[in-house]
């Protein structure tokens, strides 16, 4: 096997609170390669927490360790802030889940773009320009003059998530988080950003987590998911073989899901053990 | 139970006016549970809320219970009919009032009696039981806040509920719990129900009937066993169903990369 691009042992996010230490993520361990690579769980199982812990972008007072946690080899753990921003954004990029929060609405979606890429690229004004057509162009927007002079109220939710696809991706990155990246689309929208997404991880072998809590799409996206638990990793498994889990946790959420094509009259409710949470 | 004719929706004044529905057409019979389906800003919720008069803009007729409504104004017959239960049960709930404050306040606006005997009966009903009385908000999940604000629909006791996407908001397991006690309380309570959501297998596990919507206007009317089939005689219906079964990697078009370099 390859080297893999990112390499994370024993992850642990920590947040004071008075009633003593909270353990947001608690010793997660992974490798990414060149693939789509999953993580689910419901609300406050800490995956969004750790596609922030990689970029470092979890704030004090909270606290991440790892045993290891390497881009290529090299350590990216708390290391100081010049350093991380450095590879946050141009070898490591993050696609939030609401475009409309993600975007300064002040500033024209050109300047926004542009500003990023010569961030990271140190390219003249008029190559960024150039530079950031091409990347709304590659992300299917098809005016993308007129687009590159538009504030992010005037395009729609859909179109704003492929423009901070397009911003993020122009630096190159190796490795793109995306939390919950299609959550606020419709379907039809959602479609189209998940395969701009899907061929990018394979036209330019960039290693993708997808951050959702939505099992079906993550299994007929992804290539490997990790579930997570309350701060854990209670199951990994191909994504094809998601519909196979053994894990009674991932097993519950793929049954509480309704289905279009199996009717039933009640939906099957999790009972939450408490066994799960593990040590 | 709703009789609804041509209704149009618009919202400002000319030469800004925005129409968000096109002359929509729909009944729901006592005891029904109807859906309204579509993506964003296809006017699914602009109906539900003109319906609840929370719009003044609109023509044609909206009849509740045979009695036909004007504007927005409504009286205090139409709330004790008509509840409404909103998308995100962290905002429908003010932080600052406790459940019992909540539910208090909305029997009295009732004229009910027994207040204190009917607050327990329903904290009862929604499964929340005499333990939550006397917490705010905060101190809630979603799920739970999502049953007080149910609570509070049903304080009225009235016969039809407008649900406005009540579990978008909330985790698959919680939705789970969430539709189960919509269906429980509809079969004991006899409701009528008018859901919108953009989740067709929500609105497949829930209604009867279903209305698909696209840029204000109502495509067509099918029941649910249709839509399970995949069956729409529309190809909009067709092509909604076909992306929500999820993502097909063949379908991917290939994408022009990498960009032209040329600068």
């Amino acid at each position: 096997m390859t080297e893999p691009l990112l390499s994370v042992r024993d992850l642990r996010v920590t947040f004071p609170t008075r009633q003593g230490e909270f353990q947001a993520v608690r010793g997660i361990d992974f490798d990414l390669g060149r693939e789509r690579l999953g993580v689910v769980g419901e609300s406050g199982s800490g995956k969004s927490m750790t596609g922030r812990a990689i970029l470092g972008l979890v704030r004090p007072p909270g606290r991440v360790e790892a045993a290891r946690m390497e881009l290529e080899g090299q350590s990216i753990l708390n290391l100081p802030d010049r350093q991380m921003r450095a590879i946050r954004g141009g070898r490591i990029s993050m696609v939030m889940q609401d475009p409309k929060f993600s975007l300064n609405p002040v500033m024209t979606v050109g300047q926004q773009i542009i500003e990023a890429y010569r961030l990271h690229a140190r390219a003249p004004r008029a190559a960024a320009r150039d530079k950031a057509l091409q990347m709304l162009e590659a992300v299917q927007i098809r005016d993308p003059e007129r687009v590159m002079d538009s504030y992010p109220h005037q395009v729609s939710g859909g179109m704003g998530q492929r423009i901070m696809i397009a911003m993020m991706l122009a630096p190159n990155p190796q490795i793109l988080i995306a939390d919950e990246p299609t959550s606020a689309l419709d379907v039809s929208v959602r479609t189209e950003v998940l395969h701009i997404m899907d061929r990018l991880v394979r036209d330019r072998g960039m290693g993708l987590i997808f951050i959702s809590h939505d099992l079906n799409l993550v299994a007929q996206f992804c290539d490997r998911v990790l579930i997570m638990y309350a701060g854990r990793v209670v199951e990994t498994l191909p994504a094809r073989d998601l519909h196979r889990a053994q894990h009674p946790y991932t097993r519950g959420l793929l049954n509480s899901l309704p289905r279009l094509d199996a009717p039933v009259d009640r939906l099957p409710v999790l009972e939450r053990q408490d066994s799960w949470k593990g040590l | 139970m709703l009789n609804v004719d041509d209704l149009s929706v618009w919202f400002g004044q000319a030469p800004d006016r925005v129409t968000a529905v096109h002359d929509a057409t729909f009944d729901v019979a006592p005891g029904e549970s109807f859906g309204l389906v579509g993506e964003s800003g296809s006017g699914k919720s602009t109906i539900l809320r003109a319906i609840a008069g929370l719009i003044p803009g609109w023509s044609g007729r909206i009849a509740v219970d045979g009695q036909a409504q004007a504007g927005d104004r409504r009286d205090r017959a139409f709330f004790r009919t008509v509840q409404m239960v909103f998308q995100d049960p962290y905002a429908s709930l003010h932080p600052r009032h406790s459940v019992d404050a909540v539910l208090a306040e909305t029997l009295r606006l009732q004229g009910m009696d027994r207040i204190d005997q009917r607050i327990v009966t329903l904290l009862d009903d929604v499964g929340l039981g005499r333990g939550f009385r006397f917490r705010y908000p905060h101190q809630l999940s979603g799920g739970q806040r999502q049953r007080v604000a149910i609570a509070r629909a049903l304080a009225a006791e009235p016969r039809l509920l407008l649900l406005d996407e009540p579990t978008s908001a909330l985790d698959v397991s919680v939705q789970a719990e969430i539709l189960n006690l919509l269906a429980d309380l509809r079969e004991e309570h006899g409701l009528t129900y008018l859901m919108v959501s953009h989740d067709l297998s929500v609105i497949a596990h829930m209604c009867d009937r279903l209305a698909v919507m696209q840029q204000g206007r109502i495509v067509e009317i099918l029941p649910a066993a249709r839509l399970r089939q995949g069956q729409g005689s529309t190809p909009y219906t067709t092509q909604l169903i076909a992306a929500s079964a999820g993502y097909k990697a063949e379908v991917a078009r290939p994408l022009r990369w990498p960009p032209k370099t040329g600068h």
